[in-house]
């Protein structure tokens, strides 16, 4: 498949089951809303060290957060129910309760519910007290700058990690600016993330290393400066391969994410310098997700 | 189905208990059923139909026409199902209730609403003592669902209350919200003496400056984030707690009943 000049390779992306979860931070502003998001979300690249992959999916209007503030949807992914909770509680103590004039509320209302807001409470001292309010309870503890109010859960959900693309191109600038054009679409897709740093991977890994302590290594075969000392997979007019990996709350908001972030890619063609599309499996016995890219793009 | 509806015949001498009548109970009666079924009247036990005519069949949906203030124990631990009631309502009105709603369009007595677990009660006109309370000697009020009076309300109102809200348009007597556990009072009238006289916790939402007891301490004015979700959460009511005017964030905050365990609150619209 070719579109605009640029191959689609007929592979597919290899995905994970995961635990996932939404928060919405509030504040007096855009501005203090976002500096907290990006506190919560901040080493939340990838599990293989972070213990949670987390972004923020989207600027939320006033009239959309429960407090009629100005708002940000946060999302984490972890691989577990468990490690997802931690992960949560842990950053929502460090980083939205200590940001000024922000409060926290679910961003899902079904699920499983994980602590959000309650065991935050016992940082009030006794002096905390919460509300039930339309079957939420909400907590409300004291801080210098006033009350910190969090509701006590949100939602635990079922989930998918690790779709991605692969884009292969001339050169590091055109790689990159396709990716972040890819990136500005798939922002718009609602219950999805792209947790790398500005949403795009430059070292994509493979399993396993020649050394026994890593699990992770360089995706050799995907190095540009290795096209003549390793088993490539490039051929020779490409000079820097870029990743861009999704997780996403269903299936078909995966492929969705995929599809206009293809799209923006292959809207620069060929003649931007952007020469393939390809995707990171591990033969598609790992994952029981298969996104496969020529499918997507049909 | 039509609703059930029960018209009663003329204004009874003695006190009526209603509680036989509540939705849950009459399920899987017939209208010859619940036509046989017998109230406590005074000393006497009275068939339901020598006191109301008795139309419709829709058990779930319970209509009692000329109501009396004799009329006790209505929608007593009513557990899904409505009630609404065309006149006055007598003592112990939704008492214990568990779910469903009852709307009466007239007065009702004392404790109204005593010990409600969960569900929605509406008074268009005034409410006795003990709105919300405890029944005597027990130490837990209201423990869940919303209360709306229109009217004013007597003393007492919440007394022991643990949990839900008391939402009233009027005034409120002495001891409004005396000896709470938690739980929201909202007064959108004056208030009386001794408010939220041996309060632990729950909050007082008030719209005039009450008389406050000195073991009520001052905290200041401030702004706080969960008045807007709270008043968010009345839009849906057929009150003046619905009216985006009636709304607001900036309060003066008073801790107390220092007396007791001092978290609650009495806060005061700026």
């Amino acid at each position: 498949m070719i579109i605009n000049g640029v191959t689609i390779d007929a592979t597919f992306a290899e995905a994970f089951p995961m635990k996932a979860t939404r928060a919405i931070i509030t504040a007096q502003n855009e501005k203090w809303a976002m500096i907290s998001a990006q506190a919560m979300t901040g080493f939340a690249t990838s599990v293989i060290a972070c213990g949670c992959e987390g972004a923020i999916e989207r600027v939320l209007d006033p009239s959309e957060t429960p407090d009629g503030r100005p708002g940000v949807a946060v999302m984490f992914f972890a691989m577990g129910g468990k490690g997802l909770a931690k992960q949560l509680e842990t950053r929502a103590g460090q980083c939205v309760l200590t940001s000024p004039t922000s409060a926290l509320f679910a961003g899902i209302d079904g699920g499983i519910r994980i602590p959000l807001g309650k065991n935050l409470r016992y940082f009030g001292d006794g002096f905390q007290s919460s509300k039930v309010i339309s079957g939420k309870r909400y907590w409300r503890i004291p801080v210098m700058d006033g009350e910190f109010l969090a509701e006590a859960t949100t939602g635990q959900v079922d989930a998918i990690g690790g779709g991605n693309f692969l884009v292969l191109a001339e050169s590091q600038p055109q790689a990159l600016a396709a990716c972040e054009a890819a990136i500005e679409e798939m922002r718009k897709i609602p219950n999805v993330i792209m947790p790398f740093p500005g949403g795009v991977v430059r070292s994509g890994s493979k399993v396993g290393s020649k050394y026994k302590t890593l699990g992770a290594s360089t995706n050799d075969a995907f190095c540009p400066t290795l096209k003549g000392a390793t088993r490539t997979d490039l051929s020779p007019e490409i000079e820097s391969v870029m990743e861009i990996v999704i997780d996403g709350l269903t299936k078909e908001d995966i492929d969705k994410a995929m599809r206009v972030g293809i799209q923006a890619v292959c809207d620069l063609g060929a003649q931007q310098g952007i020469k393939r599309i390809s995707a990171g499996n591990y033969g598609g016995k790992l994952g029981p997700f298969h996104f496969h890219l020529q499918e997507i793009m049909a | 189905m039509k609703a059930l509806t029960l018209t009663l015949k003329t204004s009874p001498e003695q006190r009526i208990d209603m509680s036989a009548l509540a939705c849950h109970l009459l399920k899987s009666l017939s209208v010859i059923d619940i036509a046989a079924l017998t109230l406590q009247c005074g000393k006497r036990k009275l068939r339901v139909d020598e006191l109301f005519t008795i139309e419709g069949s829709d058990s779930q949906q319970l209509i009692i026409k000329n109501s009396h203030d004799k009329l006790d124990f209505i929608g007593k631990d009513l557990d899904g199902g409505s009630i609404s009631v065309e006149g006055d309502a007598g003592a112990y009105l939704a008492m214990g209730m568990k779910a469903g709603d009852i709307k009466v369009s007239g007065h009702a007595g004392l404790y109204a609403g005593c010990e409600m677990k969960k569900g929605y009660l509406e008074i268009s006109g005034n409410v006795g003592d003990f709105l919300g309370a405890a029944l005597p000697g027990n130490k837990m009020g209201m423990k869940g669902g919303t209360i709306l009076v229109k009217g004013n309300v007597g003393q007492r109102a919440g007394d022991h209350m643990r949990r839900g809200n008391i939402l009233i348009e009027g005034n409120a007597g002495d001891y409004c919200g005396s000896r709470m556990t938690a739980g929201t009072i909202a007064v959108m009238g004056q208030t009386g003496r001794y408010l939220g006289y041996a309060m632990r916790r729950g909050t007082l939402l008030l719209w005039n400056q009450p008389q406050l007891s000195a073991s009520f301490n001052d905290c200041g004015a401030h702004t706080l984030a969960f008045l807007p979700i709270l008043f968010a959460s009345f839009r849906s009511l057929n009150s003046s707690f619905a009216d985006v005017a009636q709304s607001f964030n900036r309060v003066q905050r008073y801790a107390g009943d220092m007396s007791e365990m001092g978290r609650g609150e009495v806060l005061v619209k700026l």
